[in-house]
Formats: structure tokens, sequence, C-alpha cells
């Protein structure tokens, strides 16, 4: 009886389900809180055509960037991808696809789909081209756009500390993306630095309670810095 | 003489105001925080999910842990806050946020922005600017105010996909200070040096100068 155990003790057992053509929700922010043994998973399982919900696409050889190298990547819906020159090369030949989503937005399509609200009225993208062909509508004299929730069949997702039950705590600005990350897949997938027993973590300072969470694994995190800047 | 990158970003620290929390750009934005007068008391959002952001840490204090939304290496200040990033658009979205500074490729008299897009050129994306230019009930816009070729960005209507629409209330360039508001730019300060005239001769759009334009001041 593995009861509320959700410890698996290799990346093969973490990833397992994931197939061609699945949707994967990635937490992270650039290079930040990114979950670095899951995506070095995915490319040793090779599976392909995989549309990425991630707010970033990595930088050329880390983050999700190593996915774009193994053109396991068929579509990103992401904020910003400016970071990488794969990136560029494949969605000018038109090998990859890509929507891009205001940064609130994004968070909020993967809040709303963890919680079970299948679309929202926001004020962001208005008469802009991210508000073409949706639905908008009017309250209280200001104009709102209907944004659609996401789902996905693998949330991946990086987290500081986390107990045996799946219950997550996340460090400083690496939480990111990943909260809602977390709530948003139908198998969620925690890489974390630290596993602790169930007990040892105080209720109250949980950030995303296990319910959320199928697997959890430690990992060893390069952490890589994107842009280091200095005070002088 | 127009205003160099530093001294645009000495007048627009002068919008802060005691108490405010401020939502800085990449770019000229981010270059405010070095010159708020030490009398005021300001807090820093950053919309990955910091608030109360400090200055970039020392080669000792470095963590990859911690970044601003330029995703540069930064400290956080005494009563800081770190959150998810949907927390931090709540608090952008909701009007939360005082104060929002961020540059663009455009501005028009009705208040429109262009930041994020140039077709034909590779879209890298919007990031947060869309959702920061919806949301703060206080949006200035820092840029210079023609392009390289001398063509105005402040226009009668912006001609690049839009970031938002009616949304700026405020222009501070290397030549001027302008309100933007009933569907035309108002003159306010000009930069040391530079004429109403020479303001008139870049500005695209409705201009309306009135007799109360004042010199920019610098402490």
């Amino acid at each position: 009886m593995a009861g509320f155990n959700k410890v698996v003790t290799n990346y093969a057992d973490a990833m397992n389900g994931l197939e061609d053509g699945m949707t994967v929700i990635s937490g992270g922010f650039g290079l930040c809180g990114i979950p670095e043994g899951l995506i070095a998973q995915i490319k040793e399982m090779g599976v392909k055509d995989l549309t990425f919900v991630s707010n970033n696409c990595g930088v050329d050889d880390f983050g999700l960037g190593v996915l774009l190298e193994n053109k396991q990547i068929k579509k990103m819906i992401s904020s910003y991808v400016g970071e990488n020159a794969l990136f560029e090369k494949q969605f000018l030949s038109g090998e990859l696809e890509v929507e891009l989503t205001p940064q609130g937005t994004l968070a909020e399509k993967m809040r709303a789909g963890g919680a079970g609200i299948p679309a929202f009225y926001t004020a962001t993208g208005y008469g802009t081209p991210v508000a073409e062909g949706k639905e908008t509508r009017e309250f209280n004299g200001r104009h709102y756009v209907l944004e659609e929730a996401i789902t996905a069949d693998f949330a991946i997702i990086r987290a500081w500390k986390a107990d045996k039950m799946g219950n997550l705590i996340y460090r400083d600005t690496a939480m990111n993306f990943n909260p809602m990350a977390a709530t948003a897949g139908k198998i969620t997938v925690a890489e974390v630095e630290e596993i602790v027993e169930v007990g040892e973590l105080e209720p109250t300072h949980i950030h995303t309670p296990g319910i959320y969470v199928n697997r959890v694994i430690k990992g060893n995190f390069e952490k890589r810095i994107e842009k280091l800047t200095l005070s002088r | 003489m127009a205003l160099t990158r530093e001294q645009i970003a000495m007048r627009v620290a002068q919008e802060l105001q005691d108490g405010f929390y401020v939502n800085l750009g990449i770019g000229i934005p981010t270059l405010a925080a070095n010159y708020v007068s030490t009398d005021i008391e300001v807090m820093l959002q950053s919309e990955n999910g910091l608030l109360g952001m400090g200055p970039y840490p020392t080669e000792d204090q470095v963590d990859p842990d911690m970044i601003n939304a330029g995703k540069e290496t930064v400290t956080a200040v005494k009563g800081a806050s770190i959150f998810s990033s949907a927390e931090s658009f709540a608090m952008i979205r909701g009007g939360h946020v005082d104060l929002t500074v961020l540059g663009a490729f455009e501005v028009d008299q009705n208040g429109n922005i262009a930041s994020y897009m140039i077709p034909g050129k590779l879209v890298k994306g919007m990031g947060g600017a869309m959702d920061l230019v919806a949301g703060a009930p206080n949006i200035i816009v820092t840029m210079t105010h023609a392009d390289k070729h001398g063509n105005s960005k402040l226009l009668e209507s912006c001609t690049l996909p839009l970031t938002g629409v009616n949304c700026i209330k405020k222009v501070i360039t290397d030549l001027a200070v302008l309100d933007i508001r009933d569907g035309a730019f108002h003159l306010l300060e000009t930069a040391p040096g530079i004429s109403v005239e020479e303001v008139q001769a870049k500005t695209k759009g409705k201009l309306i100068v009135s007799d109360s334009v004042r010199e920019m001041q610098f402490n």
C-alpha cells in the first residue's frame, strides 16, 4: 500500500505515461524555478509533437531549449520567447507554432484550469491582437476579453521542499508559475530540492497542498543564472 | 539638449510619491530606481512575484532563486513579500499597484500604446506589459520623442499592433513631459534648452500648448 506516499526514486517513473502529442505545463520564469531533471527526462524519452505551456522557452542549451534542439516541441504557449536563437529559427521555418499570451493571463489560465473555472474575463489585451477572434463583453463601462482556462496531461514543476505526501514549499522567486502549474495537470510531477518526513512541514506554511501533486522526486539542480547583475 | 537616458530616469523618479507601490519596466524605467529621493519610501513590484525589490546583489548575495522580471539577479528589501505569478498579476490587474512606468515604440493622442511587436520582425512576446497597462490606474510611458530617423513616436494613431487601448496618461521623453487627455497631448514641461517649437515639430499627434509650460527641474 502506497497510501499517500508520492515519492518516486527515478526519472523514468516520474514521467511515466508521457506520450507523443500530449500537452505539458511547466513552471518556471526564465531559467528560475524550472524542473531541470524532468525536462532532461523528457529529452531522454524522445516523445514528440508536445505542446508546452510555459512562460518562456529556456535558452538554447538549457531549460525547455533542449527540447527544441531535439525537435520535440510542436507548439509553445508563452508570454515571452526572446532569449533563444533555436526558437527563432524553428518559428520562422514554420516547424514551431507559437501562441503568445500575456503573462498575467497565462498565470490565470493555469489557475482557472486547476480550479475548475472554464474561462474568465480580463481587460488585458482588449483592442489588441490578443483579443482577435475572442468574445468580448462590457462590465461597468469597461471592455473585457473572454479567455479560456488551460489544463494539461502533465504538469512539471519545481519546489524547494516536499514532504512525502506531496505538500510543497517554494523558495523565493523560484515560486513564480509553479503553484498554478501544479494545479492544472492531470498528472503533476514535482521535482524538489529536499524531501522531508510527513509532519515536518508547518501546515500553514505549505504553498501547494499535496492533493494537487501525484509524484515527487528529489532532483539535483544546476540553477543556471540567466543574467548575473551585481551591485557596484 | 535632449535628455540622456539617465536624465529621463531622473525626471521619471520625480513621479514616484511617498508610499507608492510601483512597477518599473525594463530599461529607462528601471534606472529611475537609482534616483528616488531618500526622503520618501516606495516599494518596487516585479511581476514575476516580488514586492519590495532591492538593489542588485553583491557577489556573496547572488542567489539563482532571486530574480526580477528582467531575469536579473536581485535582492529583496526589508518588508518584501514573494508570491506566485497569479498573485502578482492579481495585484496588477486589480489596480493595487499605484504607478507603472514602461517603455514603448509608439503612443497616440488617445492613450493607446504599441510596445511589443513590429510586424515582419520576430515577435518575442508581450510578457507582462498588456496586463500592466490594463491594470494600473496610473501609467507613464518613457521613450525618446522621435526614432533615430527623426520620425515622431507621439502619434495621432498608433501604426503598430497595440499593447493596450486608452490607458496611457503621461509620457516622459528626452524632450518633454506631456499629459494625454481628451484626445490630445498636453505639453507640461520641456527639457532644458528644448524649445516648444521643437516639441511641436516632433509631435505628430494633436498637441496642446498652454501658457504654463515649464522647463524641467533637476535637483
